[in-house]
């Protein structure tokens, strides 16, 4: 008899997920699904409200990345008020943005690694729950674990500073920002009691660059060979190839590497990218049209940034890029595993970014605010932790929204996180007939690789159980577990 | 007597109405601005709050409750090693036991946990769950009180 395994929601990923693995009477994986409750009545909510309400309405979608919610509103919003598509901004509301969304960077990629991943690559897959956790880091690897408290709380003031407060920050308005950062603000980030000052935050980043590396040489055979596929990749680039997670142009690359979207405006996204509705989960399928929807998927985040970039363009992020493209000949690089090694690079371009932009007396300037002539819609794209993120509004003459269309990061790495699934599910669960801790692990770790956010933003006491359900071949359950 | 420091912490999404009753509960008492009294929010607590407990004596968090009594409970809180289902927010008990394990501080703390109803996309508390603040509030002023004017242990 044929069995299917449920496990619900994933732990340690945000919001509600669950993974079925069904299989055949001869215990071989038949089909593997990560089916998504993803909340997506925003966009209709938002409908007939201001449109200047967006950046600080759209943040509350997410308590996990509100920073880059609410920057996405305010470049579609910089389009609604004629402030041009990212280059009309005075130089201190770009400079401000850009700093604000490099801290975001920096503490979401650093909270990803010291408290989500290591646990995993400190203490193996197969360890034990009860230690393989942010707590166990603690206790085993206190440094680890100190670093990514600092470096989280430094990412977390940079926030402050630049939006103005830590929950519906309003720094970024259409058109500009409503504050510039003072002498005595920047001089606390540059040269602040230690730890908490950039130089050391870069100095940790880089450690964690070269942490990563030696692990890898350490235990190459599983990094990399855990959930490898091939995949396209899309992301925002610069105009002239360069990493940018800001601003720039929509680029997208094959597996072998090819451009298949070639650096195009994203004001006009919608002419490329299409989404798919598939009856068992609540979350779209985004795909590139001109290659369909069954070969269009394609992979966002830091694997995809690095895959589809030329360069960085910060000294020391470059020369680990160049190390890390070296790796794979030059090539996309399609292991899952490696997105932690990318990201980590991109944590260390943020630190330089942080720093390049604490120098620049743009920031105490006060020209913060830009309009020009009215447009009835406005795109805003920028590249979230988790990968691309969209946001399209149109409006009325009220000013009231008449359509929104948000494509979250996770959504768009949708396809990819069911190939890394499927994966895993063929190599661990097939021929076996018991399932244990590891094996359920094992299907999580390839899902955390892309660190999905499917928060609903509620948190309260009493929500999120952890729910393991076994049924058969016909849906009835045969074992159910709740942590 | 060293008076305590006492850092209370409420946290939820104000926009998610009654998962808004911390950082509602900070404002009231940021407007009080009583003496020895830290107070923080956010919409969850995180790894690097850690920091900010480690610097306290006494911690009060202050969180919404989908279910218990009425109209709120107060109870005391041991440090907790067993992480909840998401690390990109986490529980009161895992972040006393980041503060033990990582700051060496142990630190009294409480939970207050007021009871909510409603949690759609809207600004505003429901009248009951404001009346549950208003009870709430009235309590710990009190509590603080005593916390702060006690001995340290």
């Amino acid at each position: 008899m044929g069995r299917k395994i449920t496990i619900e929601p994933i732990t340690r990923v945000e919001g509600h997920g669950k993974v079925t693995i069904k299989l055949d009477d001869n215990n071989n994986v038949a089909q593997s699904r990560l089916h998504i409750v993803e909340f997506r009545g925003f966009e209709r909510f938002v409908q007939g409200r201001p449109y200047w309400e967006m950046p600080v309405l759209v943040e509350r979608l997410c308590g996990i990345c509100p920073v880059s919610h609410h920057l996405a509103a305010a470049k579609a919003s910089d389009v609604i008020v004629g402030a041009g598509t990212g280059d009309g901004l005075t130089p201190t509301a770009e400079k401000m943005r850009r700093l604000m969304h490099y801290g975001q960077m920096f503490q979401s990629h650093s909270l990803h690694f010291f408290h989500l991943a290591s646990p995993d690559l400190l203490f193996g897959i197969d360890a034990d729950p009860a230690i393989r956790n942010v707590i166990g880091v603690a206790l085993e690897h206190r440094d680890l674990a100190v670093q990514g408290v600092m470096m989280r709380k430094y990412g977390q003031e940079i926030i402050r500073a630049t939006a103005g407060k830590k929950i519906h920050g309003t720094g970024a308005i259409p058109g500009g920002i409503n504050k510039n950062l003072s002498i005595e603000e920047r001089d606390e980030f540059l040269k602040g009691a230690d730890p908490l000052n950039i130089d050391k935050m870069i100095e940790w980043a880089q450690a964690a660059v070269t942490f990563f590396k030696d692990y890898h040489a350490k235990n190459r055979e599983m990094i990399d060979n855990f959930a490898v596929f091939p995949s396209n990749h899309l992301s925002l680039v610069r105009k002239d190839g360069g990493l940018d997670l800001y601003h720039g142009v929509l680029r997208a690359v094959n597996p072998e590497g090819k451009k298949i979207l070639n650096d195009v405006d994203y004001q006009e996204y919608y002419n490329y990218i299409g989404e798919e509705v598939k009856n068992w989960s609540y979350m779209k399928f985004p795909y590139l049209k001109s290659l369909g929807k069954k070969d269009g998927w394609y992979t966002v985040g830091p694997l995809a940034r690095l895959n589809t970039c030329d360069f960085i363009p910060t000294p020391l992020a470059q020369k680990e890029f160049e190390q890390y493209k070296a790796y794979t000949n030059g090539k996309p690089n399609n292991m899952s595993m490696h997105m932690h090694w990318a990201r980590l690079i991109e944590t260390l371009h943020s630190a330089e970014m942080i720093k390049s932009l604490l120098l620049d007396n743009d920031l105490q300037k006060s020209k913060l605010v830009t309009t020009g002539k009215k447009a009835y819609e406005g795109v805003g794209l920028i590249e979230a932790p988790r990968g691309t993120l969209f946001h399209h509004y149109k409006i009325n003459d009220q000013d009231q929204i008449t359509m929104a269309n948000l494509i979250v990061s996770t959504t768009n790495n949708n396809e990819p996180m069911n190939q890394a699934v499927a994966y895993v599910a063929r190599s661990v669960f097939t021929g076996k007939a018991e399932i244990t801790e590891g094996m359920m692990n094992s299907v999580e770790v390839a899902i955390r690789a892309y660190d999905p956010c499917l928060s609903c933003a509620t948190h309260a006491l009493g929500r999120m159980p952890l729910e393991v359900i076994l049924c058969d071949a016909r849906d009835n359950i045969i074992d159910a577990k709740r942590k | 007597m060293i008076q305590n420091r006492i850092l209370v912490y409420g946290y939820g999404n104000p926009g998610r109405q009654d998962d808004g009753l911390g950082p509602a509960f900070i404002e009231r008492l940021d407007a009080d601005e009583i003496p020895g009294v830290v107070t923080d929010s956010n919409y969850q607590l995180q790894v690097e709050d850690a920091l900010a407990v480690s610097q306290s004596d006494t911690v009060i968090f202050v969180d919404a409750a989908v279910s218990g009594d009425e109209p709120f409970t107060f109870t005391e809180l041991e440090p907790s090693n067993e992480t909840g289902l998401t690390t990109h927010s986490i529980s009161p008990g895992n972040l006393l036991a980041l503060c033990r394990d990582i700051f060496h501080k142990s630190v009294r703390a409480h939970v207050l946990a007021i009871r909510g109803y409603q949690w759609e996309f809207m600004d505003k508390l429901t009248l009951d769950a404001e009346k549950n603040l208003d009870l709430a509030y009235r309590f710990l002023k009190k509590k603080i009180h005593d916390i702060s004017n006690s001995e340290l242990h």
